[in-house]
């Protein structure tokens, strides 16, 4: 007994307590799962992973035919999902600064009605908007018959935006090349300016220079390079129109649902984060005669975004796994192809566990990327 | 007082003080002070206005107040017979027509029980005891019946909003222990416990809750032995449970770290053991502390709870949505629903979004 009072002796023993359950639930249940699933007869095993798909994917963010396989459908439904998340984070974070700042605007009238925006958003499910945005664009606009042409080639209907694409014959990877050139090449110089800035204390036309910097290698391009693109114009049939670059409802609904609702999260980070600026910062920069504008751009904001960053990470964390709800509309996301693969194969534990180990990599690749960057913002001690 | 002599006679300083300019900000400079703070103003007001009219417009005014589902579809207004008619089906899904008194009943009494514990004058012992051998029992007895000559109700037949109240309370209140006991484990010293803490709680919060509620009603059956089957609303409970219990452990292990480790060190010189100084004294101050954020996480899972529609359960939404997708209505009240339920769920959310700041300045105003 004398034993069990040794404080090492009994961390031993609950940690062996602790794991031996785990071990032991775990076995229990993987004996009977295989069990189970040897009298259902169903095959267990990644295998079916190679086997072809049959099924219909509507949206596809990289290039997919039922003909491929299992795997090739989880990849578009991984691109998919990544798609769509990036783009809310992208303009819910430009609309949830605007809001945020909008909250402590000196307006009454405006800051009360970010607020109404922000507490409408925060205080109604997610799941409800998206279901109410999806039928929203189903019921106001008109069927694919009577589909409205906004712009010659672009038609409007409630089977979502139907516009011209572009189909490129050649030429397309020059101009990406061109792209990524300008822009590094816009970085670059607006680093070495700001360098000369801080050292000599001459201002530049910063704003100019890069401009030129990331146009000239495209415009260099498109001038030189053989490019040769045709458009692909839709056309409005009897019963659906063919042809031409469709935005879904789906897509569409989600992405609007994703956007605002990262929006009132950002606003109200983005409001905390300049409200624990010390009001001293304020009064100096006033002092100073600057501007409330500047201030916010100068002085404020970037003493800010050191309160912002971590918690932005988890908003923007939470939009991704938000977008899982995707299937509740039909918009094909991870989730969704992953429940019409375990519908088709009966391989259940296997989708699930493909979907749940691709978000919990791609949640730990965010949190990575977010902790470099906070790391960068964070205050720099001496 | 020679030494203050040239002081006081500063002629500076002697002067009258400048008086302060008055500012000629008056409560319309706020509004049109300057021609951007003019353009804002008016362009708010504009949009005020369009939504107001918009909305009165849908509402009130092209809305249909009684009639059949024919004359609900020419007007391009609210459908208010479509709620009138559908109202007890949303609220309480299929539950036996002629027994809704019940679930009706014991929303009342949850409703009841939950605004007299809001009251931090009333928390106690006796509360949580109240709650666990008066309260819980008779709203289940309530629900299922079995009892004092109630028929029997199965949980399949339970829906609307009674479904949603217990999804959230019971995932919360069983999440609570099972949150406290990962964040203790996570802060335990034991590098095992620390690791299976840390596995749970990390593994849980990366992944979406709509895969914990798929494992719950796809996965879990095939784990069972032969002939052991779950109800489906449980199953669905247990996975909110879990889901819960992960994020209510981040929020306590904040509460643990800004509890001074001196508090610790201080329990261990009067002798006390492990869950002696725990729940002694480190929860208590830890759990004070994050009171409000718990609250503004329930609002969270009362929300979430909507994602039980996805696997089939008869939530508030959902019956809202089935309501719309009857035969005789479908195609007609296609916004009507979803607004009626949108106000619902922000009303009780703004609800505990108020009661939690109101926690925050109470719990700012009385000292730690």
């Amino acid at each position: 007994m004398s034993l069990f009072y040794d404080a090492r002796i009994r961390a031993f023993l609950y940690q062996t307590i602790a794991i031996g359950a785990v071990v032991f639930v775990a076995w229990a249940m993987f004996s009977t799962a295989s069990a189970n699933l040897a009298k259902q007869d169903i095959a267990t095993g990644f295998g079916f992973l190679a086997r072809q798909a049959g099924f219909v994917i509507t949206e596809t963010a990289i290039a997919y035919e039922p003909t491929d396989t299992f795997g090739r459908a989880i990849l578009v439904g991984i691109a998919n999902t990544v798609k769509v998340s990036a783009l809310a984070v992208f303009f819910g974070t430009i609309l949830g600064v605007l809001v945020g700042i909008g909250r402590l605007s000196h307006n009454p009238v405006l800051s009360r009605l970010m607020l109404a925006y922000v507490e409408a958003l925060r205080n109604v499910p997610l799941l409800l908007y998206l279901l109410l945005w999806y039928s929203l664009i189903i019921s106001v606009f008109p069927p694919v018959k009577q589909a409205i042409e906004m712009l010659p080639g672009v038609f409007l209907s409630n089977s979502g935006l139907v516009m011209p694409a572009m189909r490129w014959a050649s030429g397309f990877e020059s101009l990406l090349i061109a792209l990524f050139v300008g822009a590094a090449a816009a970085v670059a110089i607006e680093r070495v300016l700001a360098r000369r800035r801080i050292a000599t204390g001459k201002e530049m036309p910063v704003a100019t220079i890069a401009a030129l910097a990331f146009l000239l290698p495209l415009a260099a391009t498109l001038l030189f390079a053989d490019i040769s693109v045709s458009m692909d114009v839709p056309e409005l049939g009897r019963f659906r129109l063919t042809g031409g670059y469709h935005v879904r409802p789906e897509f569409v609904a989600l992405l609007i649902g994703l956007t605002l609702s990262a929006s009132a999260n950002v606003a109200e980070i983005v409001r905390a984060g300049i409200q624990a600026v010390s009001k001293g910062q304020w009064e100096a920069a006033t002092a100073l005669g600057l501007p409330r504008s500047r201030t916010l751009k100068l002085v404020i904001l970037p003493q800010a975004l050191r309160i912002i960053v971590p918690p932005l990470t988890n908003t923007y964390l939470t939009v991704f796994k938000n977008s899982s709800l995707a299937i509740a509309i039909g918009y094909p996301d991870l989730v969704m192809v992953s429940n019409t693969i375990m519908n088709q194969t009966g391989q259940a534990i296997e989708a699930i566990a493909i979907f749940m180990a691709v978000y919990l990599g791609l949640s730990i690749l965010i949190s990575l990327v977010m902790n470099w960057y906070n790391a960068r913002v964070a205050l720099r001690e001496r | 007082m020679a030494q203050f002599e040239g002081f006081v006679a500063d002629p500076i300083l002697m002067a009258p003080a400048a008086r302060p300019r008055v500012s000629n900000r008056t409560w319309l400079s706020a509004y049109f002070g300057t021609p951007g703070n003019a353009l804002i103003t008016i362009l708010c007001l504009g949009t005020i206005f369009g939504l107001a009219k918009l909305a009165i417009g849908w509402l009130f005014l092209d809305a249909i107040f009684s009639g059949t589902p024919a004359e609900c579809k020419v007007s391009s207004g609210a459908c208010w017979p479509f709620l009138s008619t559908k109202l007890r089906y949303i609220f309480f899904g299929f539950y036996p027509f002629d027994e809704q008194w019940r679930p009706l009943t014991a929303m009342l009494l949850f409703l009841g029980a939950c605004g007299v514990s809001m009251v931090p004058r009333t928390w106690g012992r006796a509360l949580a005891v109240t709650w666990i051998v008066v309260i819980l029992p008779t709203l289940y007895a309530l629900m299922a019946g079995g009892l004092f000559g109630l028929t029997v109700v199965p949980t399949t037949q339970w829906g609307g909003l009674p479904l949603s109240f217990m999804l959230s309370f019971v995932g919360l209140a069983c999440a609570l222990p099972l949150g406290i006991a990962l964040a203790l484990a996570r802060a335990s010293s034991l590098p095992a416990i620390r690791i299976l803490g840390v596995g749970f709680i990390e593994i849980v919060r990366g992944v979406p809750l709509i895969s914990i509620l798929f494992m719950a009603t796809v996965m879990l059956p095939l784990f069972m032995p032969d002939g052991i089957t779950i109800d489906k609303l449980l199953r669905a409970q247990v996975a909110i449970i879990l889901f819960a219990a992960a994020y209510i452990a981040e929020i306590v292990r904040g509460g643990l770290q800004a509890v001074p480790k001196g508090q610790i060190e201080a329990g261990h010189s009067l002798g006390l053991h492990y869950w002696q100084i725990m729940r002694k004294i480190v929860l208590p101050q830890a759990l004070k502390k994050v009171i409000p954020p718990l609250v503004g996480l329930f609002i969270g899972f009362f929300q979430d709870t909507t994602l039980v529609t996805i696997v089939g359960l008869l939530d508030f939404l959902d019956t809202v949505r089935t309501a719309m997708r009857d035969p005789q209505w479908q195609g007609i009240a296609v916004l009507e629903g979803y607004v009626f339920a949108a106000v619902v769920y922000f009303f009780f959310s703004a609800l505990m979004g108020a009661y939690s700041r109101f926690l925050e300045q109470y719990f700012r105003t009385t000292h730690d």
